[in-house]
């Protein structure tokens, strides 16, 4: 399995999927070999073998390396329109971005190439390198089936099936127009057509991304499944959260703040709510380029005092920011699949999520609007907040209902198609 | 003989932590105290402690010559208390010299003249009873935060008795007029204005090290010839500075504190002008004209207009908040609350979310802590709810307390039905049990008999056995007796009087018996 991130060193859903999935599927005997650009040495092993991009050399001397490098050259691109670009990232990039220069003195056709694992300058070299080593690793191991997690692995996942004849599985999270809207990087969209051409099954996270890979991208429908992804199941018991410490019901947005994720809807509708009820407080969690724009509307409209940004939550606060939150809403315009609220609903809020994700495809307690209907989205809020018979049977059905979405029964799906491969 | 009057600004803000989100309604705690702490304690060794000794030397050595004036805000004074206590000796020291002028202005540095006439006077009130304690002085000369000023800020500040006050000499405002001069507020003549010369101030405060600039370096040479260059009927220069320009935004490394070391004698010995404070100049100059400033003006980046604090949306919506809260916090006496107040209406916080960086970044950015005007406000706004919160909590809104009343009365509404039933029940009770027991007492007694009309003893007597009536009758009072007699008719008469003959011996319990008889009877006829 090729992934690009395993927690804990992640940076957004996909690696947390990977994980669940992962394990998921080790119950249902599936063995996996699970290959990180970058390992740390911390992730967890329970359920897979990791290993680490970075250590595996490549025979850069053979014929083939040369013509592949060669070929996949060309994609060298800026980073700045790659989305899943954290704070973290933004920082650090300065630093990788005088990497790059210096490892192009020394060629990367060294033995071995250390991987930065993140999402920054030297992204697609990072990609066509990993394909690289997607090769190598294929002829070292044993399996039976290669599957490749979004775009970023598809190269290595097309590499590894070249050189091996094995069938491949490719995964979409999420679609270049989930992550850019209609301004779609074109060599991203190119990657992963072809993987998705090349590959014998396609997974989608959700039927809105079926649509999309058949829509867009043309991929014959017969060979792409749908395996939502589920949650996993955390005893948060023993974790004690300090729980709400404002007299108002607060209402939380959770996630990057860019446009597929709709935060301007979440801020009108708040602006409609607090027009009717100054007691709710709305908290923006998260970061993103549209931040700052977000915080001069929230001025604007003068609901400052209500309207609050936290910045990008590490850990812990999350789940106390889920302890504090009575309402937590996921606006977004497109949302391959969106496990966010599914994490919300299992620490016992209710959620307002928009019609334009996948997760709404499985969820029946939970509130559905179209990202555009601000009404909706302020009268579901509102009705969240106030009514409790509601809120409690949205809690209660809620948390039932994320509780059955485990990975075992996803992975159980995702074994079903590597079996059809085989029949 | 013309006048130089030097004035310095010295204020430092408390500078607000990293607030966050989840110290909403948990911590009430603010400020960065470390980060203060080191600013002030930098601020002061590098520029108020020398420069405070050169001034100190200066007036040692002049005496009556040589004078400037400070204005300090209350908070500044309360983070020398804290953190330099050797700052403000220093400048107790300069001001026992009495050659040395403090000025009134607000307590905080607050823009409250902007916004809430009460809140600004309360506030210049609170900065002169600090000085007062402080330095032993009561100022008559005004300066508001960044010398904002306008025709009605300054009608204000006379109607708070002070006679002159120090504003910025904005190009706009003055057209073809020279700033040295002395003018008068447009509303209120008895209000003196004296306006900053921005040119020759700022070749001191942004110019002085600005090796780019044609007239690099500055020397006292220089200065005095420009001194001696200005228009010989004009009458005072004045030169407004930030006090940490000596030190601060001018290293002593670019040799300002020798420039100012050598300026008083330079000035003395080679111009026509002496040194005079504000106060001075007030009793001296007359007014030239009235000045026209319709729209607040202040000293601050090329516009010399309010945008520093006033111009996006993120300022004006912490600002407009902010001010909200003026009437019921100065309702309260709650001294934590007060002391929050005031520290959350420094201008600075106001600063500090200003977008114009890319034109006067250098100096917006100086001191300034947040990566980002973004994250100023949020920072600000986060504090501000939690203190809105605390407001709440002390002195509610009129809405909240509205809401709380109608609450409150709906329950006492309840409450006092319940209360009246019952009274009203317990009345109804008690009215029933007196009416019973006075029933009894006014149970009319046989002898009552004699207060009865005779129509009525006629009545109850008419379908009385005779010898009942004796029985009755026996041993009773004459005068009933005779009342009742002659009630009878003459058959019953007759009957009576035999009944009477053949009566034998008849009983007292016998007598009572028929006169309760004769009680109920009597009941019934009432």
């Amino acid at each position: 399995m090729f992934g690009w991130e395993f927690p804990p060193h992640i940076t957004g859903g996909l690696g947390t999927a990977c994980f669940g999935l992962t394990k998921g599927l080790a119950k249902h005997n599936v063995d996996i070999i699970f290959v990180v650009p970058k390992a740390y040495g911390d992730e967890s092993e329970e359920a897979v073998r990791i290993v680490n991009a970075s250590d595996v050399s490549v025979d850069i001397e053979k014929e083939e390396s040369k013509n592949y490098w060669e070929r996949v050259q060309y994609m060298e691109i800026g980073s700045n329109i790659i989305p899943y670009v954290g704070p973290e990232q933004f920082e650090i990039l300065q630093e990788e971005q005088r990497k790059v220069t210096e490892t192009f003195k020394s060629p990367v056709f060294s033995q071995k190439y250390e991987f930065s694992g993140k999402y920054g300058a030297n992204l697609m070299e990072e990609v066509a390198r990993y394909a690289l080593v997607g090769s190598a690793v294929a002829t070292k191991h044993d399996f039976d089936i290669i599957h490749a997690h979004d775009w970023l692995t598809y190269s290595a996942g097309i590499a590894a099936k070249e050189t091996t004849g094995k069938p491949l599985v490719v995964h979409m999270h999420a679609t270049e127009f989930d992550r850019s809207g209609e301004n779609i990087n074109s060599d991203v969209y190119a990657i992963e057509r072809r993987g998705m051409e090349v590959a014998d099954r396609v997974i989608t996270v959700s039927n809105l991304t079926k649509k999309i890979v058949i829509e867009k991208y043309g991929i014959d429908p017969k060979k792409i499944f749908t395996v939502h992804n589920a949650v996993e199941p955390v005893d948060k018991s023993d974790l004690t959260l300090p729980g709400k410490q404002v007299k108002e019901k607060v209402v939380t947005f959770l996630g990057r703040i860019t446009f597929q994720k709709g935060p301007e809807y979440f801020v009108e509708a708040a602006r409609k709510i607090l027009k009717q009820d100054d007691n709710i407080r709305f908290v923006m969690a998260g970061t993103g380029d549209l931040m700052n724009k977000m915080i001069l509307r929230v001025a604007q409209l003068r609901i400052g005092h209500k309207f609050h940004f936290t910045g990008f939550l590490k850990g812990d606060d999350v789940d106390k920011m889920f302890a504090m939150t009575d309402v937590f809403v996921m606006p977004s315009i497109s949302e391959p699949f969106g496990i966010v609220p599914l994490e919300a609903m299992r620490s016992n809020v209710p959620v307002v999520i928009s019609k334009q994700s996948g997760v709404a495809e499985i969820l029946k307690h939970a509130l559905k609007v179209d990202f555009w209907d601000v009404d909706g989205m302020a009268d579901a809020i509102y009705g969240l907040c106030h009514y409790d018979a509601l809120s409690e049977t949205f809690i209660k059905y809620g948390k039932e209902e994320v509780d059955n979405l485990k990975w075992e029964h996803a992975a159980f799906h995702v074994k079903k198609v590597y079996d059809s491969v085989f029949l | 003989m013309k006048s130089i009057c030097f004035y310095f600004q010295v204020h430092q803000p408390f500078r607000l932590r990293t607030y966050r989100f989840f110290d909403i309604g948990r911590n009430h705690f603010y400020y960065d105290e470390y980060f203060n702490r080191m600013i002030m304690r930098r601020i002061a060794e590098k520029s108020y402690l020398p420069m405070n000794a050169i001034l100190l030397e200066q007036i040692k050595e002049f005496g009556a010559k040589f004078k400037v004036s400070f204005s300090i805000s209350g908070i500044a004074i309360e983070q020398m208390e804290l953190y330099a206590p050797e700052v403000l000796d220093s400048f107790r020291a300069l001001v026992n010299t009495g050659q040395v002028e403090i000025l009134a202005e607000t307590y905080a540095h607050s823009l409250s003249s902007l916004k809430n006439p009460e809140e600004f006077k309360l506030q210049v009130a609170a900065h002169t009873a600090k000085i007062q304690e402080v330095f032993g002085v009561t100022p008559t000369s005004f300066r508001n935060t960044e010398l904002i000023y306008s025709d009605a800020i300054g009608a204000q500040v006379a109607d708070m008795g002070f006679k002159v006050m120090l504003t910025e000499g904005a190009k706009h405002v003055l057209g073809w007029k020279s700033p040295n001069f002395m003018y008068v507020n447009a509303i209120n003549p008895k209000l003196k204005v004296l306006l900053r010369n921005f040119r020759m101030s700022d070749d001191i405060a942004f110019r002085f090290s600005q090796q780019s600039w044609p007239e690099w370096p500055v020397t006292t040479e220089k200065f005095v010839g420009w001194l001696n260059n200005i228009n010989p009927k004009e009458e005072v220069l004045n030169i407004f500075l930030d006090y940490e320009t000596f030190g601060e935004h001018q290293w002593a490394s670019t040799g300002i504190f020798d420039f100012m070391k050598k300026l008083p004698a330079a000035i003395l010995s080679k111009t026509e002008y002496n040194f005079a404070t504000p106060a001075e100049l007030a009793e001296k100059l007359q007014p030239v004209s009235a000045i026209q400033v319709p729209y607040p003006i202040s000293w601050a980046d090329e516009e010399r207009d309010l945008t520093a604090w006033r111009g996006n949306n993120m300022q004006d919506e912490a600002f407009e908040r902010l001010y909200d809260l003026a009437e019921r916090v100065n309702q309260s006496d709650d001294e934590d609350l007060k002391r929050d107040w005031n520290y959350l209406q420094s201008s600075d916080h106001f600063y500090f979310i200003c977008t114009k960086w890319f034109s006067d970044g250098d100096v917006h950015k100086y001191f300034n802590h947040y990566p980002s005007p973004y994250e100023a406000y949020i920072n600000y706004m986060n504090v501000l709810a939690d203190f809105t919160i605390r407001v709440n909590e002390k002195s509610p809104s009129t809405k909240v307390m509205m809401d709380e009343l109608l609450e409150k009365g709906a329950k006492l509404g309840k409450e006092i039905g319940k209360t009246a039933a019952d009274q009203l029940q317990k009345t109804a009770k008690s009215i029933e049990e007196r009416f019973r027991k006075s029933e009894k007492q006014i149970k009319p007694a046989f002898d009552d008999l004699v207060e009865l009309s005779d129509a009525k003893i006629k009545k109850l007597i008419k379908d009385l056995e005779a010898e009942d009536l004796v029985i009755a009758l026996k041993d009773a009072k004459e005068e009933l007796v005779e009342k009742v007699l002659p009630n009878l008719s003459k058959s019953a008469r007759k009957s009576f009087d035999e009944a009477k003959e053949k009566a034998g011996r008849t009983t007292k319990t016998q007598v009572n018996k028929m006169r309760s008889a004769i009680e109920e009877k009597m009941r019934e006829l009432f």
